[in-house]
Parts: C-alpha cells; structure tokens; sequence
C-alpha cells in the first residue's frame, strides 16, 4: 500500500489528472471490442476517432464547428453586453435599480429553455432563434455578477477616490470597475457554460446546420460514432471557453494575490 | 481692547478655524462647542477614548461629513466639501489592490502629465524610502509598506493640510516608531499643516506641537508640547505622557492646577 502510494508521488503533478480518463477511455476500447458492449449502442474510442477523421476530410466537420461557435459568440456577445450595461448602471444608479432589478430577477427564474416552443413560433428555426436564446441565457450571470461586484467595492476605496478629487468617471474606472473585475469574470465563466449549454439544445431542437444539426443527422442514419463525436466536440469547445476565461482571469487580475504568481509558487512547495 | 484685538489676530493667522462647531448624529451632539484654532504649518494631535467624537472632528475638517452649527474655514474660506489641498491618510492603507506601487501614489497627482506624474510618484517613493519597490502590487507590502505609500500618495501633491486618522493604530510597535520619525521628518521638510488623530498618547507627545483633549464631545485639554525635536524619551517627554494619559484616565481631576503647574513647568524645561 505504501509503495503505491510513493509511486504515484513520483508521477508529476500534470499527468494526474489524465490517469482516470486514460484508464476509462482504454476500458471502453477494450469492451467493444470483446463485444461486451455492442458498438450499435456504443461505438468504441477509435470509430470515433475515424468518424472526426472522415468528417474532418470531406470538410463538415469545420463548417459545423464554425458555424456553432459563430452562433455562440455573437449571442454571447448581444447577452454579455446587455448584462454587463445593465449591472454597471443598476450598479452606480439607485433609481434605475429600483425600477429595472427585480424584474430582471423575476425573468432570471424562468428557465429560458423553457421558451423554445415560443422562440421556434417567433422566429422559426433561423438564427435569430438561436442567438435569441444563447443571449438570453448568458445575460443573466453576467449581470447578477456585475451588480454584485459593483456592490461589494470596499467603500474605503471608493472614499479614497472622492478625497483624492477623481471624477465621477476617473473614480469608476480607477476603482469600481477594476473592483468589480474579480466577480464579473466569474459571471463570464458561468456564462460561457451558459452558452455552450443552451446552443446544443437550441441546435439539437430546431436547426439546419452546425454541431447538434450534425448530430441528430446522423441519429437518423444510425451513425453513431458520429453522434459521440459531436457530443465530445461540445465538451472540447466548452473546455476551450473555460481556459480563455482563465487566461483573462490570469491577465486581468494579476493583482489579486490568488492569481498571482508568488501565490501558485507558495502553495505548490 | 487689546487682548480682543490680539484674539482678532490670531484668529486671522490660523490656518484653521473651528468656532462653536456642533455635530448632531440625530439627538445626539457628537460633537459640542468645539472651538479650535490651528496655526499654519501647525502639527496638532488630537487625543482622546474611542468614541469620544475625535475622528468626527477629523471629517469635518477634511470635509468628509457636514457639520451642524458654527463655522468652519481653511485658510479663511468655509469648508464645504472635499478640499484639494487637503489630503487624508487612514487607518488603512486603502491602496489600489489592481495598480502597482507607483501607479498607487499616482493617484494623489493630477493634472500633471505622465512623464512628470512618473517622476514625481518615484520621488515621493524614495522620501519614504520604498524607491525599489514601485513595480509591485500592494499586496506583496508588509503593512509598515503599505502605509509608507499611503503617506506618499497623500504628500506627492504637495498638499497645505495632512489629516492622519489614527494612520499607525495597526502597526507593530517598531513599525511605530519609524513611521512617526518619518512623519516628522516629512513634516519638517514639507511644512504642511498636520492634524493627527490617535489614541496614543506617547504617538501624541512625540510628534504634536499641541495636544488636544476631546471628551465627550468637547475640549477637556489642550497642551502646548514645548519639547525640542528631535524628542528624546527622557524625563520632561513622560511628564507630559503622564499629565496627559492622567488627565485621559480621570475626567473629573481639577484643571486649573494641572495647567498651572504645567505652564511652571514648561517654563521651567525652556
């Protein structure tokens, strides 16, 4: 037992991780290949692997990835910013809080893939419907987390500020929004799986290209290495956003003695 | 008529003026009759128990909170507000956590342009001695550092009046120490008017020319020290120490002795 131990000590920290999936993904090979799991129900590890090769080669591959992310950035983008405006304002505007944030939490507690039939009968199955929906989804976190932030600058400084003469302008940008940073990106993560989440059941539902149009598609032919596939396409593309989301963590709030580099060095040794 | 003339005088020479000055916080008067005069380039310490309205009397000055009767002039205009040249220092740092040292001290400059922010900022860095530390965030400073930045940003504009609101009261005791020598040392240099509040009555004597006592909301003492700087801990410092932390201790002691033979005393140490 303890020799064990010791061994896995010896395995560096980034390989760790990789141990437990590794070792899933080769019993998951294993099995359909003895038969014990049928690969009409579940294709094994490597006819997935040629089902990205085969589309990769004759090229939908890349065109639903495009198109997906393409849907998923520009709603994001719409979602973001109308969050994001909304959480500064209620933020730095008692009165426009009192008006505006509890219907904004009223409509938060609807579930907004609950409005699909309505969104379909709205707009179809266009694009539109599509980034109706990513922006609906993603606007919620991030203004909760943008308010939030707002409100949790530490007075003190903002009272620096005044004594110091800022603006009203300078006093925002030098102190609240950089206050505000640390929650407002946490509301970017949570908003990006947001995102993903609420484009693979639009896209799933009602669509005529990208990822879960490439899936359902091929449910109807019965392919389903290619099913598996698109579904792990979304788990990359997800993993993809959250490290993005990081690197801004990392690049924005240098400052803060969480991400700073001294820190990781401390609690590694 | 000579003494009302030299009263009018003196009045007209203080850089600032507190007359009949009442802070309310509801019923209840915080603050009651303060009168108080402070000559330019006056260092004042205002002393007294925790609650007894001192660090009120601090934000009126600066401007911070409005008061409720009398008048209140710096440098012979009224104080309605947050005053340019005035700058306060906390009892925390209250730095920027998300700009580095410099761009901290930064902060108590403006207009100038960005070359001359920069050197500026650095200069006031070395007066406190932190010139290498500038590109760091604050949270890498010991809390000794961060107030030391604290009292650049606040000097860097070369202000007329440093209002300190018990800027030490977290320190360690050698901390301390150092920190009131370079106040003093910045106070002499720079000639600005000081007012420290603080519940420290050695912190009091060591730096103030005058100490005043505030007690329930009023001016239980005020004491010129006539100590020469720079002040040694020697016998005459612990008699003032002692008359001061005496008179803190006891509300009720008799005044007019205590002050007569103070005055027989100061005389004396001359």
């Amino acid at each position: 037992m303890h020799s064990i131990y010791k061994w896995i000590n010896k395995i560096p920290d980034q390989v760790l991780p990789w141990i437990l999936p590794l070792f899933v993904i080769a019993l998951w090979q294993i099995f359909g290949q003895l038969g014990l799991i049928s690969t009409r129900i579940l294709p094994t590890p490597i006819q997935v692997v040629a089902a990205g090769i085969r589309l990769t080669e004759n090229g939908q591959l890349f065109e639903a990835v495009f198109i997906s992310t393409q849907r998923a950035l520009i709603g994001f983008l719409i979602g973001g910013f109308i969050g994001f405006a909304l959480g500064l304002l209620n933020g730095v505007a008692p009165l426009a809080e009192k008006l505006t944030d509890s219907s904004m939490q009223m409509i938060r507690n609807v579930p907004h893939l609950a409005l699909i039939p309505l969104v379909i009968a709205w707009f179809g199955i266009e694009e539109s419907a599509k980034l109706f929906l990513v922006a609906l989804g993603v606007s919620f976190p991030i203004y909760l987390n943008t308010l939030h932030g707002i409100r949790s600058v530490d007075p003190g400084l903002i009272e620096m500020g005044q004594v110091y003469g800022l603006d009203k302008w300078e006093l925002y940008r030098k102190v609240i929004l950089p206050g505000a940073m640390p929650s407002i990106l946490v509301g970017l993560r949570f908003a990006l799986g947001i995102m993903w989440l609420t484009l693979i059941v639009a896209e799933t539902i009602s669509a005529d290209a990208g990822i879960g149009y490439m899936a359902m598609n091929a449910r109807e032919f019965f392919q389903l290495d290619v099913v598996v596939m698109s579904i792990l396409l979304y788990a990359v593309l997800g993993k993809l956003s959250d490290l993005a989301a990081k690197l801004l963590e990392r690049r924005w709030l240098q400052w803060h003695p969480h991400f700073s580099k001294e820190s990781r060095i401390k609690k590694a040794s | 008529m000579a003494s009302a003339f030299q009263q009018r005088k003196s009045d007209q020479e203080s850089f600032v003026r507190i007359d009949s000055v009442v802070k309310r916080f509801g019923e209840r008067a915080v603050l009651n009759d303060i009168h108080l005069n402070i000559q330019k380039g006056e260092f004042v310490a205002i002393v007294g128990r925790s609650g007894c309205g001192k660090s009120t009397l601090l934000r009126l000055i600066a401007g911070l909170d409005g008061f409720s009767e009398g008048t209140l002039e710096l440098d012979g205009s009224s104080v309605n507000g947050i005053n340019p040249e005035t700058r306060i220092m906390f009892q925390d740092a209250r730095l920027l956590p998300w700009r580095s040292v410099v761009d901290n001290v930064k902060i108590g400059l403006t207009g100038a342009n960005a070359a001359d922010q920069t050197l500026k900022a650095n200069e006031a860095l070395k007066l406190v001695g932190l010139q290498d530390r500038t590109d760091e965030w604050p949270s890498v400073l010991s809390g000794g550092q961060r107030q030391r930045v604290a009292l650049a940003r606040a000097l860097v504009g070369e202000p007329q009046l440093l209002l300190l609101d018990e800027p030490l009261g977290a320190l360690d005791a050698l901390t301390r120490i150092e920190m009131q020598r370079l106040i003093e040392r910045l106070w002499e240099r720079q000639g600005f008017t000081a007012v420290l509040v603080t519940h420290d009555v050695s912190e009091a004597v060591a730096l103030a020319d005058r100490v005043i006592l505030i007690e329930e909301g009023r001016i239980a003492l005020n004491v010129a020290i006539t100590l020469a700087r720079p002040r040694e801990k020697d016998s005459s410092f612990s008699y003032f120490e002692k008359y001061i932390l005496d008179r803190v201790l006891t509300p009720e002691a008799g005044d007019e002795h205590n002050n007569h033979m103070l005055d027989n005393y100061a005389l004396y140490t001359i």
